[in-house]
């Protein structure tokens, strides 16, 4: 990256080396090695790998398995240190002893979604057949390519039916297509700040951040990996844009407001004059040192890719109704954020709209806050009260053993 | 939403309507709370009578309440999303101290006996003996300590009384299966909502259901 370049700051460039999944902390499985995925577009994916972490401890007779689903740029490191960049994991607010998904009641399992780029089968990964990446060679996923990928790790654990199915944005998507593929196999759902269905705002978006991937000349076609290069460009570009639909205008207003970034008046130049943009200088730049260009493309298009009505003859509700025409059995918490204009609330109302016509047993929250769409990954006392008390209240439906009372610290 | 100014319900010590609400209320039902408030009858309901009970709620505080402790509470209003729910989803549809705020209370009416096999109703009489003398004597428009509002801030903008309800409910085909009138005490007065109940009921709770 030449200094001069306007676009980002100078610092040192991500090394071109791609993210050494082998070595990462975690469980890898070998999934698909007998019957190959069957995937969305037609093509099979397998065998593959699936990599993943998981926290507590599974009890007697495996009723208290709750899975996590990871968003775009998550991974399995829910609440260890990552890896790769150091930092503390995603969901610690959410999870851990005590917490509304409390480790020491739970056996927590996060997987690496199909196409990511931390240890499970993705783009980046090596493509047995050619012993090369993948590249583009990779198959287009979908959200129920990944959940079935899911579904069959499960299996693996022996795990017949999940207590909970938890995640927030392209999470809750998995969590609605769990919930309504495998209704028998969930007891309790808790989509976040999703929608049932990609919407022509939330495509674009998309589009813009893939567009600025494929326009950096390192993306070499997808090809980069052969080069040993990486779009890191691209990818930042792609991650600043996102960036900023995950916050709310009063929520940058508030961080940053028109405040300059360590100068007392501007330069007439193209520097990052303001605050924001050094701040979202600095997420495009620690994003490409965890994340993979193609996976990118990939794990984009399967959230444009995703619509449940439409995979259910046009209603949402029957997405919701089981096999003999009766209503889902799952349990469901909704959540939305006030401020969130990714997913708005009506999304979520929509879905709550469509578990009503089934008469399922659904809880609404709508969180005010002003934090945007990522509020389900900040300090929002109220929303993880919500979690506690409807996670509490499945269990006790479920009959699982109440958490011990060894008050935390 | 509890729109009749009244202590917080503990989880023992519900308000009387509430509770001869759930004397009408099968164990064991399918029960949807329309404007459940902080979800005093839904846990008790669920307590005491085993109930398979959801609830929808305007305020957010209530709902935060009724979902942190565990009961099925979406945030909404019974006036745009109760129609998605199939006819006879609920054994028993609840409204209690809320159709007067209703901006189509023969419209929710219509939507409960639908959408519940039965529905139970209670309601302010606005045909109270005293609230009549207020009007006459003082020409005010009547404030009580069940209703506390003044005109100009009152979320109840459809009141009624026990006569103008029975009558209501006749010209939708409800029948009404049972009835309790309350004094001021709380005490049931009467079990039929004809002849004196107009008067001398200060609230009236009704089990309904269509044809």
């Amino acid at each position: 990256m030449p200094s001069s370049d306007p676009a980002l700051p100078a610092s040192p460039a991500p090394t071109s080396s791609t993210i050494d999944t082998a070595r990462l902390p975690g469980h890898r499985v070998l999934l698909g090695t007998g019957t190959p995925l069957q995937l969305d577009s037609g093509a099979e994916l397998g065998p593959f790998t699936i990599a993943y972490q998981t926290y507590g401890t599974l009890n007697a007779d495996r009723s208290n398995a709750v899975l996590i689903c990871h968003a775009l740029t998550g991974d399995h490191y829910v609440i260890d240190r990552h890896p790769v960049t150091g930092k503390d994991g995603w969901w610690g607010l959410m999870v851990g002893p005590g917490r509304p998904v409390d480790t020491d009641r739970y056996f927590v399992i996060c997987s690496n979604i199909i196409g990511g780029c931390m240890g499970s089968t993705g783009p980046m990964e090596t493509d047995p057949s050619t012993g090369e990446p993948y590249g583009l060679n990779f198959p287009v996923i979908t959200i129920p390519d990944m959940v079935r990928a899911q579904k069959m790790l499960i299996d693996h654990l022996g795990i017949r039916q999940l207590f909970c199915v938890i995640g927030g944005s392209m999470g809750g998507m998995q969590v609605l297509e769990w919930a309504s593929t495998y209704p028998e196999a969930v007891f309790c759902a808790v989509p976040i700040a999703t929608a049932s269905r990609h919407s022509a705002q939330n495509i674009a978006f998309n589009e813009v951040g893939r567009q600025a991937i494929m326009a950096d000349p390192d993306w070499s076609g997808g090809k980069y990996q052969h080069h040993g290069i990486r779009p890191h460009r691209g990818l930042a570009v792609a991650r600043m844009a996102a960036h900023i639909t995950y916050l709310s205008e009063p929520a940058l207003h508030r961080k940053f407001g028109r405040n300059l970034q360590n100068r007392d008046r501007v330069t007439y130049g193209f520097d990052a004059d303001f605050q924001v943009e050094s701040y979202l200088r600095h997420q495009g730049i620690s994003f490409v040192e965890r994340f993979d260009a193609n996976s990118y493309l990939y794990i984009t298009r399967a959230m444009d890719y995703f619509d449940l009505a439409r995979d259910h003859g046009g209603s949402l509700a029957n997405a919701f109704r089981t096999a003999g025409g009766t209503g889902t059995p799952v349990r469901f918490c909704v959540v939305s954020f006030s401020s969130d204009w990714l997913f708005p609330t009506s999304e979520s109302r929509a879905v709550v709209h469509a578990l009503n016509a089934v008469a399922a047993n659904v809880s609404f929250v709508e969180v005010q806050t002003d934090k945007g769409h990522d509020a389900f990954l900040l300090d929002e006392p109220g929303f993880y009260q919500v979690i506690h008390g409807f996670i509490d209240g499945c269990a006790e439906h479920r009959g699982l053993t109440p958490r011990r009372r060894s008050q935390p610290a | 939403m509890s729109l009749s100014p009244s202590p917080a319900a503990s989880a023992r010590d519900i308000r009387i309507d509430l509770r001869l609400i759930a004397d009408m209320v099968a164990p064991a039902a399918r029960v949807l709370d329309v404007g459940c408030g902080d979800g005093a009858l839904l846990s008790y309901l669920a307590r005491e009578k085993g109930v398979d009970g959801r609830g929808i709620e305007l305020g957010m505080d209530g709902v935060h309440r009724c979902v942190s402790q565990g009961l099925s509470v979406i945030q909404g209003d019974a006036e745009t999303d109760l129609k998605d729910y199939p006819s006879g989803a609920f054994d028993y549809v609840i409204l209690s101290q809320t159709i007067q705020a209703m901006r189509d209370p023969r419209g929710v009416l219509d939507t409960m006996v639908r959408i519940g096999r039965r529905a139970i109703v209670s309601l302010p009489n606005f045909g109270y003996w005293p609230i009549r003398l207020q009007l006459l004597l003082r020409g005010r428009m009547p404030v009580t300590d069940r209703l506390g509002y003044q005109w100009w801030e009152t979320p109840n903008i459809h009141f009624c009384t026990i006569a103008d309800f029975v009558e209501l409910c006749a010209s939708m085909g409800i029948t009404i299966e049972k009835t309790a009138i309350l004094n001021k005490a709380g005490h049931i007065t009467r079990r039929s909502p004809t002849g004196l109940a107009n008067l001398l009921g200060e609230q009236g709770v009704f089990l309904l259901r269509r044809g």
